[in-house]
Order: structure tokens, then sequence, then C-alpha cells
């Protein structure tokens, strides 16, 4: 709720920005921020530029940045009006601009506007903010709680662990039950593909997260702004996009190296270097900001007995699990699922019984990488779209597919559920920030105990 | 251009370089020496950095118990990532470990930690000692090619002198009988076992041994910045630290170190080189914002550690018969 509050907000300050023309402007960007050297990618900061109303840039404003309460630093505009405060890492921190230091005849426009609450900042990112001025006098517009420069966003579980629910344990319980089952599911329907090219291959695919942020990227590009595709069809035009690139890595790369018989390890760290490669190229390209898609980003939740969701959530988890029982028949019953399956369990004796091997792992690379980008679209949806979204997705893939049996498909999809569940029931008890903490902890108590997974066999584990 | 190549050579011979080649010796025992694919040395330097900023800072102690308590933690770090996950595959270790580093991370910048690491605000300020020891005079030191601070030329001096000492260590060992043992378990385990070697043990030693390494490696990083943040000490440094390795030639005891020297050489000029495009204005701003200059060259470090693993996998100092990344 907290969420779509400051979501809702967001789109407020934005339109307001927008409509009511540029007193204000981040502009100047480029003369604010320092050149970012190499090593320098870990530092991060607020910027922006203060202008009049008439467009002239204000020197000697005092603005100070905090956070829970804490100083964290304070600058002064210079003659060109820009300012900027370092900050020490990602996080949502209050930006307040001291309206005495304003040259006479100047004041917010909003009213409370000196204070911007919810500034988020990622990791590395130079995050731009805006106070918006107007000639004293003039009529103040209303105020605007906790207003944001960028829509503030949180896990889909925040939702449910906001501070403003007052219910019991028992509906907090049920509502990140559900929370959990769309997170497991999402993470599901991006780790099968994972899997698969795990149970045909061998390769430990770093990339995959990747292609679960190219299909998140893609679907926005698609959607956003004027003629712009419904973000359904974005989102089947992002499955293409992305199980086509999929066809595209494993024809270039992958299958040329396993015909050189390149060795296991080798092959994992290329897929290291070039999910390195992919991450940076679209933070280069599409900015560090976390961006939301424009339908369905605000909804109201619906009444369902004793949970609450919105249709968006509702929809992706029903889908996702759609998806998923989808994939169990196919692998169950259709010629090329089983073909898949005896790929997977045994590749030579496979190729005896006459399988085209090199034909079943090119679908399942395209099939892996269309789930792939459909995952990243919930994931976006849900969550953000941004340019880690993939890396931190990794992960919680890596802990699904080792939970539930490393190489089998049905495993990675029990093992993901289980750590979506794990991930959000944690915050009954514990800070949202540490859910992916306690999912990961699961993997290595899983290995301790049962190393195989739920659905291994023991000798995999080797 | 003279200011790009006093760049690239500032990056090679900066404290920077000398601190991964550091870690990247140690994860050379791992992964080279024993074939151990720990994916989560950066989680050794993170507790070798908190060990001192958290020592000095919070608790007050003096700065030598706060390396001292940094490698402590690298110690029963190794122990505890090490018990349960060597006997794993090695697949399976490398996804351990690299959960293990995140979930540290995560863990240390999170709100319960505030008391001791101060979440993600860091801690700063904890070196004073250290830079009290340089007997250097106070002005910059000018290199012929480039200059650097008295401070950073002290850090770059220690620092280098602890990879020349890290380095000689490493061949001591290699060359006696421990370190053939760490060979056959890395050629083949079962071998080593029935010969009645505790090959358990042996890569427990050797995790140690490296994760040290790699904690004097963070320590020294958060020195030469007089601060540590929970979110320096991400995953990517782990990929950088295998980068070096593979460059310079995993199993070769001066393989990190001509790595690092390379690798910091083609990042430093990378960074310089598009900085000054941007600047003369070959590369549009609209097409490439400063901002994203950092991202570029770390998009260019991922392709380079692609293409080297697939063309040379044995790096530049490899020897392919000593070990073969390119064998099932």
């Amino acid at each position: 709720m907290l969420r779509r509050l400051m979501v809702a907000v967001a789109v407020c300050m934005a339109s307001l920005f927008v409509s009511s023309g540029a007193a204000v402007s981040a502009a100047g960007m480029d003369d604010a921020s320092s050149p970012v050297a190499a090593k320098d990618s870990t530092s991060q900061s607020i910027f922006g530029t203060v202008r009049s109303p008439a467009g002239k840039p204000l020197a000697g404003l005092t603005i100070t940045v905090t956070r829970g309460g804490k100083k964290v630093g304070s600058a002064t505009t210079d003659n060109k009006g820009s300012w900027k405060i370092p900050v020490p890492g990602h996080g949502t921190y209050v930006v307040a601009l001291d309206v005495g230091t304003l040259p006479k005849g100047l004041q917010v426009r909003t009213k409370g506007g000196e204070t911007l609450g919810h500034v988020d900042v990622s990791t590395g990112e130079d995050q731009p903010v805006l106070f918006g001025l107007a000639a004293a006098g003039a009529p103040q517009e209303k105020s605007t709680p906790g207003a944001t420069s960028a829509p503030a966003s949180a896990a889909p579980t925040s939702e449910a662990s906001g501070g403003d629910r007052t219910s019991g344990f028992g509906s907090r319980a049920m509502q990140l039950l559900i929370g959990g089952i769309e997170y497991g599911s999402i993470i599901a329907i991006t780790a099968v593909g994972l899997s698969l090219v795990f149970g045909t291959t061998r390769l430990i695919n770093f990339a995959h997260g990747e292609m679960v942020m190219m299909g998140a990227v893609v679907a926005f590009i698609m959607s956003t702004g004027s003629g712009g595709l419904p973000l359904a069809a974005a989102a089947v035009v992002a499955m293409i996009a992305v199980g086509a690139l999929g066809a595209g890595f494993e024809l270039v790369l992958w299958r040329p190296l396993r015909k050189r018989g390149a060795g296991l390890i080798q092959m994992f760290i290329i897929s290291i270097g070039l999910s390195l490669f992919v991450r940076h190229v679209v933070l280069a390209f599409f900015g560090g900001r976390r961006r939301q898609y424009d339908q369905y980003a605000v909804q109201d939740s619906i009444r369902l007995g004793a949970i609450e969701i919105t249709p968006r959530d509702l929809t992706i988890t029903l889908i996702s699990l759609a998806i998923l029982v989808g994939v169990a028949l196919v692998l169950q019953h259709t010629r090329i699922g089983k073909a898949t399956r005896a790929v997977a369990d045994n590749k030579d004796l496979a190729e005896a019984s006459g399988i085209d091997v090199n034909r079943v792992i090119l679908v399942v690379w395209v099939a892996g990488g269309a789930l792939a980008g459909l995952g990243g679209v919930f994931f976006g949806l849900s969550e953000a779209v941004f340019w880690n979204m993939g890396f931190n997705l990794l992960l919680l893939m890596f802990a699904g597919i080792i939970v539930g049996g490393l190489g089998s498909a049905y495993g990675a999809i029990i093992g993901s559920l289980l750590v979506g569940l794990v991930a959000q029931l944690s915050t009954l008890w514990f800070s949202p920030e540490l859910q992916s903490a306690w999912a990961l902890l699961a993997l290595i108590v899983v290995l301790l105990f049962r190393p195989q997974g739920i659905l291994g066999r023991a000798e995999r584990a080797g | 251009m003279m200011k790009i190549l006093s760049d690239a050579i500032a990056g090679m011979l900066g404290p920077e370089a000398a601190i991964y080649a550091l870690a990247a010796i140690g994860l050379n025992i791992h992964f080279g020496y024993t074939g151990l694919l720990n994916f989560g040395q950066v989680a050794f330097m993170l507790v070798g950095a908190y060990g001192l900023a958290a020592g000095v800072v919070t608790f007050g102690l003096p700065f030598w118990a706060g390396i001292l308590i940094g490698i402590a933690c690298a110690v029963v770090l190794a122990l505890i990532l090490g018990i349960p996950t060597l006997r794993l595959r090695g697949d399976y270790l490398a996804i351990a470990t690299i959960a293990a580093g995140e979930v540290l991370r995560y863990v240390y910048r999170s709100g319960y930690a505030e008391p001791v690491t101060n979440g993600v605000f860091g801690l700063r300020q904890f070196a004073d000692p250290f830079y009290a020891m340089s007997p250097l005079p106070d002005h910059d030191f000018d290199l012929g090619i480039t200059t650097f601070s008295a401070r950073n030329l002290w850090v770059m001096i220690v620092s280098w002198s602890l990879v020349a000492l890290a380095c000689a260590l490493v061949y001591l060992l290699i060359h006696s009988p421990w370190g053939r043992v760490l060979r056959a378990v890395r050629e083949d385990e079962l071998a080593a076992r029935s010969l009645g070697k505790n090959v358990y043990g042996f890569k427990l030693q050797s995790l140690v041994l490296g994760g040290v390494l790699g904690a004097i490696a963070g320590a020294l990083l958060a020195i030469n910045t007089q601060s540590a943040y929970p979110d320096t000490y991400d995953p990517k440094v782990t990929f950088y630290l295998y980068a070096i390795v593979i460059l310079g030639g995993a199993a070769r005891v001066l393989g990190p170190v001509l790595g690092s020297l390379i690798f910091w050489l083609i990042l430093a000029f990378l960074g310089s080189f598009l900085r000054a495009a941007s600047d003369a204005g070959v590369i549009p701003a609209e097409v490439l914002g400063s901002s994203a200059i950092g991202a570029l060259v770390i998009a260019f470090v991922g392709l380079g550690l692609l293409l080297l693993m697939v063309f040379r996998p044995s790096g530049i100092l490899g020897n392919s018969k000593e070990m073969r990344l390119d064998v099932r």
C-alpha cells in the first residue's frame, strides 16, 4: 500500500513538472556530475540544478541529505545553481532545501516541497533531484506527502509488510504466503530455462539473469512513450526477442565451444564474462534508474477472503502457475519434452537412440529464453525494471534449482517456489532488506544436509 | 594523449592494482593450485576490511589489533564456508560461495548490523596510525610520467611489498611437499585420496591460506580510501579477480601479479580514453553520458574475460601442461 501511494505521488509529481513548464530543471546535469572513474562505479550521489522560475540559476542555496534522521551531507549551490552530495550507498534518502537560503520573492511551488522524502539512489548511480520553485505570492499547490523524484519501489513483500497494516499476524502471514507464491512462481519460470540448459549441456549459465533483464528492458522500451504497445503485446515481443537471443547465444557461442570440447569451468567463466558485458552495456545505455511500466503501475487491490491482492499481482501469479503446469505437461507428454528429459538424463544414450541432441538443446535455449523474458516482464511489473535485476534474481534462481535438485526441471519449479516463500515469509520476523539473505541461507542449509536437493539423485552431488 | 598514457600508467602501478594482485594471489591458491571454484573471495576481503574498520572505529582497538581481527575473521569464515561445501562438486562450491558472499554483504549493510558496521554509511577514518608510519615527506612525488601523492605512494610501497612477500610464500609452499599434494588434489582427487592423503583437510588449509591473503587485501583496500562500505565488496570484485588470475595465467606464481598489472593498465586506459573522447565531443553526450563510462569500462572487462576464456584460457604465463581449463 505504501508503495502504491508513493508511485501515485511520483506520477502526480512527474505530470506536475511536465505540465507546469520547466521552472526548474535537472538540465545541466552534465556540468553537475563530474566524470565517473572506472573504479568509482560504487560511488553514488544525489545532485541537481536549482533555477528560478525564469530559468536563472540560483547560487548559495543550502541543501541537506539525511537518512533515518542522520545527516549524510550537505552542499551549497554554486553559481551555476548546481549541487552534488555524495551518499554512501544505495537506499532511500531525504533531501531538504533550506528555504531560509532562498532569495527574496521566491518560494517552493508545492507546500512542503522543500523536503523530498523518498529519493531512491542505486549503487553507482548519480540521482538527479528537482526542487520546484515559484514566485512568492503565487498560490501554493497542495501538499504532497513524501514527494519523490523517482518512483520509489520495493520488493513485492513490502506491500504486505508495510507499516500501515494493522491486521494481525495470521492475516499478514496469509498475505505473505500469497506474495511468496507470486515471487516463487516468477523465480520458477525463469529458473526452468536455467535448469534445462544445465540438464542438457552441463553449462552453469551465469548470463541467464541477463536474459531475464533483457526481457524486462525490451518490454519497457516497446511499451513506454507515445505509440508504445500495450504491455501484453510488448511482453510477447520481449519473449520472442529473448528467445531469439537465447538461440543466438547457443548458435554463435555455446555450440561452437562444445564442438571444440571446451571445459565446464571454461564455459562457466565465459558465461560470467558474457553476463558482465550484457549487464553493463545495458547500464551504460539504459541508465541505472529503477523504472516502472506505464501500464498497471497503480491499481486498487481487491479482496479475496482474508487476503488483499491487486489484479496485477493476481494475474501474474495465475499466468505463472499456468505456465509452470504447462511446462510440466510438455516435458511429461510431448515428443520434444521426452527428448529433452532423455538428453538431460544421458546425452550419449539419447544420441545413440536417434535423438537430435543439438536440436533439443536449441529448443531448450529458445524456450528457456522466452520464459526468462516473460519472467523479466513479470518481475519488472511487480518490482521495477533496472539493470541489475537479472543478477539479483539469478542467485535466487540458483538457490531454487539447488534446493529442488540440480538438473531436474520439476525440482527447479518446486525449489523456486520454496525459495520465494522463504524470502517472503522471513519478513514476518525479520527486516525485508534481509529477505534475499534468508533465501540464500536456505540454499546453504540444503547443501549441508541434502546436497542433491529435494528431487535430485545422490550421485549428482559428486 | 599524454594524459591518457599517464592515467594508464598510474592505474597500472597504483594501490588498487597491488591490492587486487594480493587478493588474486589468494584466489590463485584456491583456483589455480587446488582447483577450488571459490566465487566468494570478495567475502574474505569484506571481513578483512571490517575487522579493521569496526575494530578501530566501533570497539576502539588499536590499528594492529584491527588487522589481526580481520585475519581471524577470514580464518573463521574459511572454516564455516569450507566445512560444509568442500565435500561438494566444484560447481556447487561456486554457487555456495557466491551466495555466502552476498549473504555476508546483505548482513553487513542491514539495519541489524548498524551498531557495529554503521550499515550503508560505512566506517571512516580508522587508518591514521598506518599513514603516521609513513617515512615519506608529505608532498607529491613526480615519477616522470605520472605523480603520486605521499599517501598513495606509501600504500603502494606497502602493498607491492606484501605482494612480493606473498609471491615468495606461494613459491616456497608450492614447491614443498604440501604444495605437491595440493596440485595432486586438483588433478585427481581420488588418486590423492587413494595415496592416503586427507584431501578434505588440504582443501580446507588452502581455503584458509588464500582467504587470509584476501582479508589482508580487503584491509588494504579499506586503508587506501580510509573508508569501508559494504557495497564496495560486491560479486563484481570476485569476477575481476578471476579475470586477473586467468589473464596472467592460473597456477603460476607471478600470474596474478602480471594479470593485475595488465588488467589495471587496460581499465585505466579505457576509462581515461573514453572520458577524453567524451570531453572532446567525439562521443556525443546523448549517446554516452559521463556517468555511463564507468559502466562501459566494466562491459569491456566482461567482453575481455569472455574472449580470453574462449581463445586463450591459459592466459599469458599459463602452462597448458600445468593446468588445463579446457578439458572436461
